[in-house]
């Protein structure tokens, strides 16, 4: 589905990644509730299977891996629920798919500041 | 009839639900931001509204991937906040204002706006946290009606859609039959984005100009594609349709009663407008 022209550095979450990424994103929504965050926790593999996740989706859980989550249809707005398991906030997924420590990362963000107020005419 | 008194717009960030919860409002990265809100406030004191309708995008609480409306309007005695799934302490319940939320829906639907209406509905950070930044102290004051736009899976409604939906929120508050004074609230944006290689953009002479929009132009965004304000804005940027579509529901001209902007907050490019109505 490339309706969309690309946007560097950008996933749209569109109907493809929804159907790819449906067990990973429903596995997330589940993690709003403490209980479902425990049980996660106590046995992660037996987790996933119950969630029904396939294999890529299950290495870049086991793995961490915030780019992998992407690409195997994860959307963030679901996964800053599993983030928030590992006790980890945007800046260090912002940190973690940019390649930056999150000192540099946050200091980029204040870099923003020198913009200029007006756009280009 | 009800009367709109103006509209308020402002960012929402769930690191600012833990900033209230440790009173870190005066500390220096946080300063710059809740200081924004004091003449805000102060500007709600004066005109007392009774009731205010809160555009907003649901994170994940509410709706999932199994259901995903484009529009939904709350219709719910109260609408309770619940856990999100990464540590932000829960407020209490909002309370509901059900006669106006079944005459919007009779109006939205009667102007061919095809939405979800939800007689329980929880509210996440995106309308609890606006709703303490206006009114810090006590029990929120006024009873809300939430609308709630899909900014999570595309296709998205595009920028002219979310503001002609906006205008007609602003019919329906006007024809209410009612002496109750209402503000409407777009919460979300601006620049920024969570995902992907691009995480952390901001783009801050698009928020300005966006910002400025809202007073003399408000159409002004209903220029620009869904892809085209995510190219500009980030994919969380995109929130800044609930701020059109507040505008939208305001309607007429507008004063500017207060705006700050400020970068960052987490990792989002924070804005705040009040814009009261002139008659």
């Amino acid at each position: 589905m490339d309706r969309y022209p690309p946007i560097p550095g950008t996933t749209v979450f569109d109907g493809q990644q929804a159907r790819k990424g449906y067990a990973l994103n429903r596995m997330c929504f589940s993690f709003n509730e403490a209980a479902n965050r425990e049980a996660f926790r106590a046995d992660e593999a037996g987790y996933m299977q119950r969630y029904g996740l396939n294999e890529e989706q299950a290495r870049a859980i086991r793995g961490r891996d915030v780019p992998g989550l992407l690409a195997a249809g994860g959307n963030v707005y679901y996964l800053a629920k599993f983030a928030g398991i590992l006790g980890l906030d945007v800046q260090d997924l912002g940190a973690a798919q940019t390649g930056m420590s999150k000192d540099d990362f946050k200091a980029m963000l204040v870099r923003a500041n020198e913009q200029p107020d007006t756009l280009p005419t | 009839m009800a009367r709109i008194l103006g509209g308020l717009a402002t960012s929402h960030v769930p690191a600012i639900g833990g900033a209230i919860a440790k009173g870190l409002q005066q500390q220096p990265y946080w300063k710059p931001f809740f200081d924004g809100y004091g003449p805000v406030q102060q500007w709600l004191a004066e005109v007392k509204p009774d009731v205010a309708v809160v555009f907003y995008n649901d994170h994940g609480l509410n709706f999932f991937l199994d259901k995903m409306p484009t529009f939904a309007v709350g219709a719910a005695p109260e609408y309770r906040n619940a856990d999100e799934g990464w540590g932000i302490p829960t407020l209490p319940p909002f309370r509901g204002e059900l006669d106006l939320s079944w005459h919007l829906i009779e109006h939205l639907v009667a102007r061919e706006f095809d939405i979800t209406t939800c007689q329980e509905m929880l509210v996440d950070h995106a309308v609890t946290l606006p709703l303490k930044l206006f009114w810090p102290e006590g029990d929120c004051p006024v009873a809300i009606v939430p609308v709630c736009i899909n900014t999570v899976q595309y296709p998205l409604p595009s920028a002219r859609r979310c503001y002609a939906l906006g205008q007609a929120v602003g019919e329906a508050i006007r024809s209410w039959d009612s002496d109750r004074r209402v503000v409407v609230i777009g919460t979300g944006g601006l620049s920024h984005q969570l995902d992907g290689e691009r995480a952390g953009f901001i783009n801050k002479p698009f928020d300005l100009k966006f910002m400025d929009s809202m007073l003399d132009d408000p159409a002004w965004a209903t220029q620009f594609s869904i892809h085209e304000l995510v190219e500009k804005t980030g994919t969380q940027g995109v929130e800044l349709l609930m701020w059109l579509a507040a505008r939208g529901a305001v309607s007429g001209p507008v004063r500017k009663v207060h705006s700050n902007y400020h970068i960052p907050i987490s990792n989002t490019a924070a804005g705040l407008m009040a814009m009261e109505a002139v008659a």
